[in-house]
Order: structure tokens, then sequence, then C-alpha cells
């Protein structure tokens, strides 16, 4: 199953390999991991998705709740969250194609931004799903590079994630 | 008061009751050194290698609870301290390692002696700091000593660049620090005690099964109590040795890979397995697919995530274990009347079938030394009321299994990490603690050579070890698994060309025996340890081809213990 989890970390040099480093010890797998200071310039938050049996993210939770520059910590899939991706994809399009290009974005409420005569950039902000799905209807353009943020997300209920409740 | 950053270091060990570090000066380190050698309250020891210098305060620690300090240069000082970090992390032992690191705006160029230090102990260390301002010194030195001891303890490093030690800024200690990313340990609920007890008054088939979390947390007497008061069987670990009296009716011995038949079966076929301050590691469960296949497990450890990590609990109550124990004691003689002895009766009465098996014997000889009967004289030389330690290999099992320990602290080994070398130096670092008792190493002549240059140590600083080396000229640990799983290719397990230790002991300056005759040990013994002011070395020339039985072969369970082939079978 996938999980994501939320980290409030301590924004501290060193913080971030810690949790990098645990998940490669014990063999955990990173499907994505995003990180970014807080509107509290003292922490950063980390979002990491990942896959796993119930056991195992268990164990993810506890081994993460163990690290001392961990303050907070939360599975956010475990409630109603919202999750946002944002992928750029530079491809080539020529004049002939442009149309199908416009729908596309039309389609997924993409922005175009386009580089030169024939090659532009499709942004994209949205669930992981709505952003592979993308990804699928871009593959018959020519693709020269794909940029995907990671996920980010947060719980929408009144559950937060916050210093005191590791 | 101004002081300078190498001063801050040395005051800051002063304020939190230090009195010996164990270390070995370099470069980077320099500046502190130098405060050292303005004062005289923090006693240095100048050990012979780094990896001494941890295990010797590791030892120090184990023997006292207090956390054991170590001051390395930066580069190869602090990668070669890393064994030793790893294995007083792998057993939850409290250590600050001060480590000096490169001036502040060489860091990341490859300077000389220049090594990530935090990022190579990351894996082994509970936390680490990188010190970035001479303020940092002394809050940095008190959180260390904080997170090192309190909760699971572990090792903290602390790393220092050099320029910051010359630094000044005024001298305050903290009196108190607050991490909002270290909680306190969370304490047991009373309904989780509540719960527990229930389940613990209502099992015929129970075992009690304890670790180093029992010996970390003082909790032997509470866990003696609980024990007593219910009348039921308990084990400890490797770790946890020492914790229930090694000659109590209700105590079966260690358990896991080469525990006794009655505590591996007593695991194997429990109701209900009371597990404190214990992780359940492969070296105990054997396979995990037969274990304990009709037992509940009800979990305490002051770990949550140690907790459904290898064995799922029915019952989890996550604290420490002496108060886990006090909660449970209580619980219990709120509810006297409804301990009930008799409901074990049958249980008792398989597990004496168990014990009448004697899974421990091993043929006496006359004519060749064998080790476990050194090791029982060792105990009756010492009354059993010895300091411990032991390297890693058979001669460990056999000190685990034949010196009986009746108190916490007193059985120092390398569980986790099982690191041959340890016992030497974690030997100088127990004898540092208590003066006036006898300290044993318990080794092998593999072992013993991983840290022989601390004999010198011992020799500057006076510290009268008694080493028990079980000379089989063989790995033996590493020979036995060739000869049951290897078809006896015994590859590179043979000890060629030893030194004699004899001599390598007197050239040392310290007094050496060699023992090859069975009728000679008891004497011997008498003798070294009534040489109370000498360091003597024991070389016991004993039996090659011993093995250490029963032993739990790995994708084995419980139950498929391999017995001694010659000796007693069940039924
Ligand atoms: C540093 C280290 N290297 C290798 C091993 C693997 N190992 C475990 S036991 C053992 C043999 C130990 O031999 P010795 O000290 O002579 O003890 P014996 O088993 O003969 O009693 C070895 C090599 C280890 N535990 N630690």
């Amino acid at each position: 199953m996938r999980h994501i989890i939320s980290v409030l970390l301590e924004n501290e040099s060193g913080a971030l390999s810690r949790v990098a480093g645990l998940f490669s010890a014990r063999g955990y797998n990173i499907d994505t991991l995003t990180v970014a200071p807080t509107n509290d310039p003292t922490l950063s938050r980390l979002t990491i998705s990942t896959t796993g049996d119930d056991r195992r993210i268990d164990q993810i939770e506890k081994q993460l709740g163990k690290l001392v520059d961990v303050v907070a910590l939360q599975d956010i899939t475990v409630n109603r969250h919202l999750e946002r991706e944002v992928v750029l994809v530079k491809l080539i399009a020529d004049a002939q194609k442009k149309a199908d290009l416009d729908r596309v974005a039309d389609a997924f409420h993409a922005q175009l931004i386009d580089i030169s005569e024939s090659q532009y950039i499709v942004e994209l902000s949205g669930s992981n799903e709505k952003v592979d799905e993308l990804l699928k209807v871009l593959a018959s353009f020519q693709i020269i590079e794909v940029a995907r943020s990671g996920v980010t997300g947060m719980t929408s209920t009144e559950r937060v994630l916050k210093v005191d409740n590791k | 008061m101004q002081l300078t950053g190498a001063d801050i270091v040395v005051e800051s060990l002063k304020h939190e009751g230090v009195e010996l570090v164990f270390g070995y000066p370099g470069g980077a380190a320099l500046h502190i050194y130098d405060a050292f050698h303005r004062q005289d309250d923090v006693e240095h020891i100048l050990v012979r290698h780094e990896q001494g210098a941890t295990h010797a305060a590791d030892g120090f620690a184990r023997a006292t609870g207090k956390p054991g300090v170590v001051l390395v240069t930066s580069g190869p000082g602090v990668t070669n301290a890393i064994t030793g970090i790893a294995t007083a992390y792998m057993d939850s032992i409290p250590m600050v390692v001060l480590s000096g690191q490169v001036m502040k705006p060489l860091i990341g160029y490859d300077a000389f002696q220049e090594i990530d230090a935090v990022g190579i102990s990351r894996p082994c260390v509970k936390h680490n700091f990188l010190i970035q301002s001479v303020e940092e010194i002394a809050p940095t030195i008190k959180k260390a000593f904080h997170v090192a001891s309190t909760g699971r303890p572990g090792p903290v490093l602390v790393d220092i660049p050099k320029d910051i030690t010359a630094e000044v800024t005024t001298f305050v200690y903290p009196e108190s620090i607050e991490m909002r990313s270290y909680p306190p340990v969370k304490s047991a609920q009373p309904s989780e005690i509540v719960a527990a007890v229930e389940a613990i008054l209502n099992s015929s088939q129970p075992i009690v099964y304890t670790g180093g979390g029992v010996v970390l947390a003082n909790a032997q007497e509470e866990l003696r109590q609980f024990v007593r008061t219910l009348g039921f069987p308990c084990t400890n670990t490797l770790m946890g040795l020492g914790a229930y009296p090694h000659d109590d009716p209700l105590f079966l011995g260690m358990l896991g890979m080469h525990g006794t038949y009655e505590a591996n079966m007593a695991m194997n076929k429990a109701d209900l397995i009371i597990a404190i301050g214990a992780r359940f590691d492969d070296r105990i469960t054997g396979t995990l697919n037969g274990f304990a296949p009709d037992a509940k497990v009800l979990h305490v450890d002051i770990d949550p995530s140690v907790i459904d990590k290898n064995i799922m609990s029915d019952i989890a109550i996550v604290g420490d274990a002496k108060n886990v124990l006090t909660m449970m004691n209580q619980e219990l003689a709120r509810r006297a009347e409804d301990v009930n002895h008799e409901l074990s009766r049958d249980w008792w009465a398989q597990i004496q079938d168990w014990r009448g098996l004697d899974s421990l014997w091993y043929e006496p000889s006359d004519s060749v030394i064998k080790p476990q009967f050194v090791v029982q004289k060792l105990f009756e030389a010492t009354a059993g009321q010895a300091y411990v330690t032991s390297d890693v290999g058979q001669h460990q099992m056999y000190a685990a299994q034949f010196y009986g320990f009746s108190d916490t602290h007193r059985w120092i080994n390398s569980g986790g990490l099982g690191t041959m070398g340890f016992g030497l130096p974690a030997a100088m670092g127990v004898k540092f603690a208590h003066r006036d008792a006898d300290v044993a190493c318990v080794t092998g002549e593999g072992s013993i050579q991983m840290c022989i240059q601390e004999l010198a140590t011992c020799k500057q600083y006076d510290l009268p070890i008694k080493v028990i080396n079980l000379n089989n000229r063989y790995l033996g640990m590493v020979r036995q698994w060739q000869e049951f799983s290897y078809e006896k290719r015994y590859s590179h397990s043979y000890m060629d060309s030893l030194p004699d230790f004899v001599k390598l002991a007197e050239s040392y300056g310290h007094v050496g025996m060699l023992i090859d005759k069975p009728a000679d040990v008891e004497a011997a013994l008498k003798e070294a340890f009534a040489m109370q002011d000498r360091l003597v070395f024991m070389d016991f020339i004993t039996d090659q081809t011993e093995n250490v039985y029963p032993m739990i072969e790995a994708g084995k369970s419980h139950s498929e213990m391999r017995l001694r082939p010659n000796g007693p079978k069940p039924e």
C-alpha cells in the first residue's frame, strides 16, 4: 500500500541525511521525497511517499520517530487528505501536433509555456495519479525532459501536524 | 567566566560529573589536550588505539550505568573509534564521543585528516552533532549527555572543529536543556498494566524472558519480585544475564542460539511470553516460522520501535522496565488472591523434564583442558563475584553458560555487534570503575590479538586484570560452524604463528602463565587471583575440537536444537 508520511524536521544541517540514511539502511523504499522550510524557519517539512504493508509502515513511523531531529510526523494517507505533485514536461510539437497539445493541456488544466517554435513546457499540479495520467497521454509527443517534484500534502481534516504530536 | 572552547569542553565534562576520559591525541584535538593539561579534575587515560578507548569507555559504562566518555582526533582517530561506537550502539550503551575536526574553513576541502565524522558515524550513533560556534559547545555537550543516557541509551558523537576550540566566549553551563524533538519516555498506562496482569494471571504455561533493558534500567530487584510472586520460569538473554540469579530454581538459564534446552523449549511451548527489555533478535528466536507457535506475547520495552518489529505482540507496553515492573508488582499485590501457582504445575513438571536433560553437560577430561572447566573454576576462584568481560567466540558462550551471574552489570560482552577485541579494553574500563573488584577477561587467542596493545595501557595505569585466554589454536566458533555446515573444511580458521603469550605478557611488564594440564587449572587460578596488584595473562591450552552446545543452527527453531552428540538425549 502506498503511504504519504509528513515529517516536521529540525531545520539543521545533516537532518535530511538522517532520514535518507534511515530509509536506505533499513531497506525501506522512498518513492518520492520533498523537503522545504515551513513558515517557522526552524522547521522543515518533509513529505515521503513510500509503499509497504501495515507492519512496515508502522516500523517506518517508529524509526522516524526515534530520530532526534524529527519533531513530529503523521501518515496523512490514513485520513482524508490532499496531495499534490508538480510536473514539468518539455516536449517537441510541430505545428501539426500543436493543436493536440492544446487539447491535452486544456483537458488536464495544465499550463503551456512555449520556449521556441516547436518546444513547449507543460506544467501541471495535481495528484500523483493525475500526473501519471498526463505523462501517459503525452507519450505520443516527443518528450525531451521530465521533472517531477514528488508528492507533498496535508490532511484535509482538523488534524494538524504540529510541534507537540511526536 | 571567559574561556576558550577547549577549556569549555573540559569544564562541561566536569559539570557532567565526568571523572575519566579515554582518548588518544592528534592535531585537531590538541587545543583540547592542552586544556586537559591545565587541570586535574578530569583524568585522561591514554589508550593505545582508539578502538580501545571506545571499548574501555563502554566497559566503564556497562559496569557503572554512567556514560563512558571518549576523546579522539579527526580522520583516523574517528575511523578507529567507529567499531567501538557501533558496539555500544548495538547494545544500547550510554557513551559520549568527542572528536576533533579540521578547522571550520577547511571542512569540505579534503584537508589533512579530514573525515565527515557526523556522516561516517550516523548509522551507529543515537545522535551526533557538528559544533558550529564556540557558544554551542556547552549546550551541545549537555544535550549529548542527556540523549546518551536517557530513554534507550546509546552513543552520541560531538564533532568539534579545531579553530572553535581556540575561540573564547563566556562559559555558562546550562542547568537544563529543552529538546522539543526528544520528548521524555512515555510511561505505561494503568489500563495497560491491568490488561497485562490479567493475561499473566490466566497463563498456565508462562515464561518471563528478559534482556539488556532490565540491566540498563536497574530493574533486577523488581524483576525478581515479579518472578517470585508469580512462581514463573525466567530466562535471560546473553545481554540480560545477572538480572535473575543463576542458581535460583525459577531460572532456566540463558536462551537463544546457545541457550539451554529448557529455556528454548519453554519459549517454544509457552502460552504466554512476557518479554521485558528484550528485542526478539534472530539469535534469540531462531527462525521466525517456528517461533513459539502457541504463545501470546506481552512485550515491554522503552523503545516503541522494538515492539512488533520481529514478533507481533498481543499486549504492548512502552515504558522503562523498572517502572513497568513496579506497576505490575503493585497490580499483582492488589490481586494477590488471584495469583495461583497451581495453574502452572504441569508446566513446571514439563520444564523439570527438559531440565533433567542437562543440556550444558560436557565430557570431563583429565588429559586435556576443557574450556568449560576453566570457566567453572574461574567462578569458584572468584566466588562468583567477579566482573567478567569477554570477547567473541566459543569462549564467550562458555563464559555465559558456565559463570553463574547473580547480579547485573557483572557480565560485560558485545552481544549485538559481536566485536572481537572488546574484552581487554572493556575490562580496563571496568577496572577503573571498580578498583577493588576482581575483573576477568575471558578471551580466545584470536580475539585477544585484536586489541592486545592495550596491555601497555594496563601497565601504565596499573590495572591488575586477569586475562583468561582459552587458547584452542582455532578461531573456534568459526571452526565449529565449518565443522557443522561446511563438512569440516576449515578454511582460514586455524590460528597459526601464535605468539608466546607468556613472554608477550612479560614484555609488557605483566605476569604470564601457561597452563596445559587440567590438574593445574584450579591452583593456577588461585595463584593468579592472589596476585592482587598484577595483571596476569593466563594462557590455557584447551581442547582444540570442543564445541558449544546446545546450538540452534541457522534456519532452525527452538524445538530443533542440536545437542551434544555423546551427551544425554531427550526421550
Ligand atoms: C572483529 C570481528 N571479526 C570477525 C568476527 C567473526 N568471528 C566470530 S567468532 C570468531 C572466532 C573467535 O576466535 P577466538 O577469539 O580464538 O575464540 P574461540 O571461538 O576460539 O573461543 C570470529 C572470527 C568477529 N566476531 N569480530
